[in-house]
């Protein structure tokens, strides 16, 4: 009995931990470079509503991947051209790219509320359907996006810490006036992040329409965006931390699901809660580790290269 | 003092239209590129709320919510702290007030409406001051907590409509049992403009003599421009973050109760569409300013209207309309870039 529920756990915890991993990567690199964008998680309506209508209207979950992929990588330069070319303040610029998600994903979507859709292809190498119990449940029958979560966030890291790119990324959101001293250009850098971390919070809206509910519902995303968010802060801003904390709110997400399927005596609206607050006791614990490890200029606004 | 103070409001007021006035044309575009009509859409939004006296009177309605949330982010704002949990805390003063009405329907009026009133002001207090302390003890920043307790609180609605408080009979849409006439706000004239209105204008007032009349309003601003240099003065800094929060979250559950009570007469899963967050939107706005609030709340009572035109006759989700919002708030973000650090 226990073993099913658990297998079913994991298997639940990569499936939704997905969108959640893609998102943390995405936010983690504009973070890298000293942005924040409280926006994320109207970056990740767009990206869902956007993958969704597409796939609805061509019929094709590929295409809505790529357009999914792109919208979120153009909103988030419409971020950038708030907060780096117009300096404007970030925490509200974010807001505003709440606002605007809501709005845009609502706008996108209506027209295809209640389509049926064929989401991404999933596919479980015979080997591994093989392994006893992994039969009965979901595991390691995954779609493309799911299988390469770990690589990409690899990826992120090798791109963030073993590249001349993600070095200079990296300088930005320390000390960009050292960056600028030192010959790079902080708002290049800091728009190639943004560009790169809004494909994949596009990607991580796609996840969900595209793989895991299979429909599109105005602020289907649920605070994923805010939890993501926290989930950078609990990952110390590292791409492959971020990989745990992807899991571990996954994790949380598909208990409450198994419980609820196997008729628990909890609400299934108390149990709904568990990833909010599961998020805040995070957040409480690792409150004072994050001012180490945090880039020393996030959040401030670059004046010296004008 | 006060025409020192109308001056910079006023012309606060006229920018801000200028600005809506571009937002809208952007909108337009927006609009037509969905397949809309946007001039009939702003035509039907004109006729709908300022053509007539009953279109008057529900932008009336519709400002109670807007201006009590308002005053929920601008009172702890002044502190420098940042609260986008107002759609949470209205969620929670709705509850309470709820709990105290259905606890005891059978008190008289002049009794359980200050009762339920208090309750509902004290269901928003608490819920912020979870983050207000999470903050004072520097644990958790207070943007990304409130932000999370916003999903919260429409769970524990939606637990207790489909559990404990659920109506008989109200399979389809789950909620409360109507509450009893004793506990309906009184509405004026033949308007749904209810009490909760002369309460929020009241809330408004008590801020702006907090602010500009008290002790503690100089405290506040003394906190908000060095926090580390307030503390060494003696002022409490992190008990006055706690009750800045509280405050001003006990403002947003007044706007809950109002809608509770003075609206729908019962509890229900859609209470509000985003007061919270368009409240902050106003108080941001203005800047904190009292009076800027009261035109911005009025400004944007009217534009919000514009998501009910837009379901209505133009077949869209009410959530279009914050695309309309971001576009205010892109235009007035680009338009002043703001010095120094941004946190």
């Amino acid at each position: 009995m226990t073993t099913p529920l658990l297998l079913g756990v994991l298997a639940g915890a990569i499936l939704s931990g997905t969108s959640l991993l893609y998102a943390t990567l995405g936010e983690t690199l504009v973070e890298r470079s000293g942005l924040v964008n409280l926006g994320l998680e109207g970056l990740l309506l767009i990206g869902a509503s956007v993958g969704f209508s597409v796939t609805a209207v061509t019929g094709s979950a590929w295409l809505g991947l790529a357009a999914a992929a792109m919208a979120g990588g153009l909103a988030n330069l419409l971020f950038g051209w708030l907060v780096v070319t117009r300096k404007a303040n970030q925490l509200a610029s974010g807001l505003a790219m709440m606002f605007f998600g809501f709005g845009v994903s609502a706008l996108v979507g209506a027209p295809h509320v209640g389509a049926v859709i064929t989401g991404l292809p999933k596919w479980r190498p015979s080997w591994l359907a093989g392994l006893p119990w992994v039969q009965a449940t979901t595991l390691f029958n995954y779609d493309l996006l799911t299988w390469l979560a770990i690589p990409v966030a690899l990826l992120v890291w090798w791109c963030l810490f073993r590249t001349r790119w993600g070095l200079g990324v990296r300088a930005v959101g320390e000390s960009p006036g050292a960056a600028f001293a030192s010959g790079r250009d902080p708002a290049t850098l800091q728009f190639q992040a943004l560009a790169a971390g809004g494909v994949l919070a596009g990607l991580a809206g796609a996840h969900l329409s595209l793989s895991l509910t299979l429909t599109w519902a105005e602020y289907m995303t649920a605070g994923r965006g805010f939890i993501a968010i926290a989930l950078v802060i609990f990952s110390k801003w590292n791409p492959m931390r971020a990989v745990a904390g992807a899991l571990l709110f996954g994790g949380a997400e598909a208990l409450q699901l198994q419980l609820q399927a196997r008729g628990s005596l909890i609400s299934p609206f108390l149990l709904d809660m568990t990833p909010y607050l599961l998020t805040l006791l995070v957040l409480l614990a690792w409150g004072g580790a994050r001012r180490l490890a945090a880039p020393a200029s996030l959040g401030r606004t670059f004046y010296g290269s004008d | 003092m006060s025409e020192t103070r109308l001056a910079p409001a006023l012309r606060t007021f006229l920018r801000y239209a200028g600005i809506s006035a571009v937002a809208l044309a952007l909108f337009a575009v927006v609009l037509l590129a969905a397949g809309k009509d946007p001039l009939k859409a702003y035509a039907d939004t004109f006729t709908s709320t300022l053509s007539s006296a009953y279109g008057l009177s529900e932008l009336l309605v519709r400002m109670t919510p807007l201006l009590l949330t308002a005053v929920a982010v601008a009172l702890p704002s002044r502190l420098g702290l940042i609260n986008v949990g107002g759609e949470g805390q209205l969620y929670m003063g709705a509850w309470m007030a709820t709990a105290g009405v259905l606890l005891f329907p059978a008190w008289p009026r002049w009794l359980l409406l200050p009762f339920a009133a208090l309750l509902g002001f004290l269901g928003g207090a608490l819920w912020a001051a979870i983050p207000g302390a999470l903050r004072a003890a520097r644990l958790v920043n207070e943007t990304i907590a409130t932000l999370l307790l916003n999903y919260v609180a429409p769970l524990i609605i939606s637990y207790s409509i489909f559990g404990p408080w659920r109506a008989e009979g109200s399979s389809a849409y789950p909620q409360s049992p109507a509450f009893p006439d004793a506990a309906l706000l009184p509405t004026f004239y033949d308007t749904r403009i209810h009490a909760g209105f002369l309460i929020s204008l009241a809330a408004l007032l008590a801020y702006w003599l907090l602010l500009e009349r008290t002790r503690w309003g100089v405290d506040m601003r003394a906190i908000g421009g060095n926090a580390e240099a307030a503390q060494r003065l003696g002022i409490p800094v992190a008990a006055w973050i706690v009750i800045a929060l509280a405050i001003g979250g006990g403002f947003a559950g007044l706007a809950g109760m109002g809608e509770v009570m003075g609206v729908h007469g019962r509890l229900r899963q859609s209470l509000s569409p985003g007061f919270g967050f368009t409240g902050f939107l106003i108080s941001w706005l203005a800047g904190g300013r009292p009076l800027g609030i009261l035109f911005m709340a009025f400004l944007l009572a009217i534009i919000t209207s514009a998501g009910d035109t837009l379901q209505i006759t133009q077949g869209l989700p009410y959530a279009v309309v914050n695309i309309l919002l971001a576009l205010i708030l892109f235009l007035v973000l680009a338009r002043q870039p703001q010095r120094g650090v941004s946190k």
